[in-house]
């Protein structure tokens, strides 16, 4: 399982920032890339994500953890593409019957696959180095977002991993009622629906119990809120966002200079 | 506060949750609200912490908190339940009392110094920054009440804020509680376990489960004139022993034996011999591993380290393989297992099928199933809910719906957690005369509890489990594998043990 949690040195220079400035660098960064189809641009804004993150204080082995879901993502959209890529033209480098693997296929390949990477890893970097409780009262003092749904988010998100172990639970009380699939896949299956069927109902019962608790401690009672824990939106936050745009640009710009670019649309 | 024939109807119910209740408390009384399970004391928290809204239920005669509905005084009331896990909101536990104080509106330079001070009232052990993942039930209980206390309410409202916890963590939250309280706020604590909640309140006032309020007055006089009839209810009225059902045979031969059974870091390397016509209480802190070894003992989880064996008597040709490898239908013949929590093991949509569904996959034929069906619904008092959905039971019919499904194929051994927890006196009886009869019949029962009556009641051997050593993250309520990016946890203490008594 991916985790959430943060695992950053919280002193990096970086991974200090205010969270909502975090987020929003990320965006910025990520979203221009999604506009070419090309491996330059993606391959440059990597190799610019692998350089800060040591200013982010995350280990490359802590974040290749996290990651190494989106790698069987990646050999996904390879297999796909070279089995089923409807441009075939260029080099042949491999021709095994049904199956020719182009220098275009490879090439179409490549780019999606670094792109999937390049867009992916900011919001890795991102969750990694903020604590939720901090990300909540950034999104409601910087972000203005309302407290109903930052806090509340927070509070939903605190019971998450209870989720896990409440469906083991439900596993092992089946068993000892007898209620076992076997090896039968229908079986199987109906037992997973029926389970998670029970683990919705616990959760909302949870759920509900904790919108009581929060209710009767006064949440969004209509009184103006007040904040503990004041976070700060300084220049530095502002230089982070900024930077984020302006290198993502640059490696858009690289890559038209370079003629490489793909535009998405048209 | 003031109460005129008050009744309440949740949406959907046919029956009123309470009705008929007249009561006036004056400020700072004290009082200990008693009835039998369903008799609506929770309804009537909820309903003083102005947590009913209108359009979720019909409300009948009035209910006024100095003279305001309770809608309008929520701010001066606070509430404490029952479930430590489902009440506290933040990560951290300085965060999570200051939670409160951000939505009054306190201003920010005064929060930190009342988060402290509310910290310190309820003897809170750590600093603020502890992640309240990290505490145990207790801690976190009383986390919660100085969540509370940090509102400075007027009036006080507990709803069984101890029924989770084991005897020392309770200890401390009723200290806690004793300490905090102050002689302007008014208290009103809804407890199972009448003798310990006695020194905390001078007044008791007891709703009758047909509406209204049935006896009220100070806790001496409401006993001596009403105790026989309250116990008679399902009140648990102090100083009445319940009679002892010890075992009349020697414990027959072994059924299973663990071999340094252990589960790092939940439970250390255990040994114990379970025996036939022998019941066993496991006992324990909260964290000590007592519900891991239930599992493990019903075949339910893979023991991380040790041995567990059954003998040829509970296993037959499957003895030489160890529980949790059996095939399910064999395993619910055998070693039945009742759960913490009953609601997990319901599956299907009625009393009657829930009780008829382990027979049925065990192989039994439709007439023994209904044969044996309706013997458990006359026997656990639940023929009158046949038709019921078990999700809509009260507390009391649902641990007893529970218990009867594990007694439903007849194993030879039955592993309780907790089976007795939150029960009124009546259904409390019951349990252990039904645990006693099986045991008597030659059947072998292991209960994991906190609950020190019905070890005395009942058991005829006790197993102490000891926490193991702190590794900064509380165990979890169950297994599950170490997450990643979990700090390690330090290596299983040295084996010890576990003495018998």
């Amino acid at each position: 399982m991916i985790g959430l949690e943060p695992v950053a040195r919280p002193d990096a220079p970086l991974a200090r920032r205010n969270p909502v400035a975090k987020l929003a660098a990320a965006l910025l960064f990520a979203v221009p890339l999604l506009a070419t189809l090309d491996p330059v641009a993606p391959a440059i804004a990597i190799t610019i994500e692998l350089a800060v993150l040591p200013l982010f204080g995350v280990r490359y082995r802590v974040l290749f953890r996290r990651v190494w879901p989106l790698l069987a993502a990646a050999v996904g959209v390879l297999v796909t593409l070279v089995l089923f890529a409807a441009d075939r033209s260029g080099r042949v480098l491999l021709d095994a019957g049904p199956v020719v693997v182009t220098s275009t296929v490879l090439l179409t390949a490549l780019g999606l696959v670094l792109r999937l990477f390049a867009v992916a890893l900011p919001g890795v970097i991102v969750f990694a180095t903020t604590d939720p409780t901090d990300l909540a009262d950034a999104l409601v003092q910087n972000a203005r977002a309302p407290a109903r749904f930052a806090i509340g988010a927070l509070a939903a998100f605190r019971l998450l991993p209870l989720l896990g172990q409440e469906w083991q639970m439900i596993v092992m009380a089946r068993r000892a009622r007898a209620v076992e699939a076997g090896r039968n896949p229908v079986a199987k299956l109906r037992l997973f629906v029926s389970t998670a069927f029970t683990l919705l109902v616990g959760a909302i019962r949870r759920g509900t119990r904790l919108a009581v608790a929060m209710d009767a401690r006064g949440f969004d009672a209509g009184v103006p809120r007040t904040v503990a824990r004041r976070q700060h939106f300084g220049a530095a936050d502002w230089l982070l966002v900024v930077a984020a745009t302006v290198v993502a640009s640059a490696a858009l710009g690289v890559s038209v200079a370079l003629g490489t670019f793909r535009p998405l649309v048209g | 506060m003031r109460l005129r024939g008050f009744g309440w109807r949740h949406a959907g119910r046919r029956a009123w949750a309470v009705r008929g209740v007249d009561l006036r408390v004056r400020h700072g009384e004290r009082v200990l609200l008693l009835g039998p399970s369903g008799a609506g004391k929770s309804t009537l928290l909820a309903a003083l912490a102005g947590l009913l809204p209108e359009d979720s239920g019909e409300r009948e005669g009035s209910i006024e908190i100095d003279g305001r509905p309770p809608a309008q005084t929520r701010e001066r009331v606070g509430i404490v339940f029952q479930d430590p896990q489902s009440q506290l909101v933040m990560a951290r536990s300085g965060d999570d009392v200051a939670f409160g104080l951000e939505n009054q509106g306190v201003p920010a330079g005064e929060i930190w110094p009342r988060v402290d001070e509310a910290l310190h009232r309820v003897g809170f052990p750590y600093h603020r920054h502890r992640p309240t993942a990290a505490l145990s039930g207790g801690e976190q209980q009383r986390l919660a009440l100085a969540g509370v206390l940090a509102l400075r309410p007027d009036l006080l409202l507990l709803d069984e804020p101890t029924a989770n916890l084991d005897p020392a963590g309770a200890d401390l939250v009723r200290a806690a509680i004793s300490r905090a309280v102050d002689d302007d706020t008014t208290l009103i604590l809804v407890e199972h376990r009448v003798a310990d909640a006695l020194p905390l309140v001078d007044r008791v006032v007891v709703l009758d489960a047909g509406g209204g309020v049935r006896v009220d007055g100070p806790p001496d006089a409401v006993f001596t004139d009403h105790g026989d009839a309250l116990a008679a209810d399902g009140v648990w009225v102090p100083g009445r022993q319940v009679p002892a059902r010890r075992a009349g045979n020697p414990p027959g031969e072994v059924l299973l034996t663990a071999d340094r059974l252990g589960q790092p870091p939940r439970l250390a390397a255990t040994d114990l011999a379970v025996r036939a016509g022998a019941a066993l209480a496991v006992l324990g802190p909260n964290g000590a591993g007592k519900s891991t070894l239930a599992l493990l003992l019903g075949g339910l989880l893979k023991p991380g380290t040790g041995r567990l064996v059954a003998d040829a008597g509970l296993a037959g040709a499957d003895a030489r393989t160890p529980p949790h490898r059996w095939r399910a239908p064999a395993l619910a013949r055998r070693i039945g297992s009742v759960f913490q929590n009953p609601e997990h093991q319901f599956v299907t949509g009625t009393v009657f099928d829930e009780l008829a569904l382990g027979p049925r996959r065990t192989g039994a034929s439709e007439a023994a199933v209904r044969r044996r069906v309706d013997e458990l619904l006359q026997r656990l008092r639940l023929d009158r809910l046949a038709g019921a959905n078990p999700y809509t039971l009260s507390g009391g019919e649902a641990r007893r719906l529970s218990v009867a499904t594990a007694l439903a194929t007849a194993p030879r051994l039955l592993v309780c957690d907790e089976p007795t927890f939150g029960q009124d006196r009546r259904t409390w009886r019951e349990l252990v005369d039904l645990f006693a009869e099986l045991r008597d019949a030659g059947h072998a029962l292991v209960a994991v509890t906190h609950d020190a009556e019905f070890v005395a009641a009942l058991a005829d051997r006790t197993l102490t489990l000891a926490r193991p050593p702190d590794t900064g993250v509380a165990p979890p309520v169950a297994p599950t594998a170490p997450s990643v990016t979990a700090p390690s946890p330090e290596p299983p203490p040295p084996a010890t043990p576990a003495g018998y008594r």
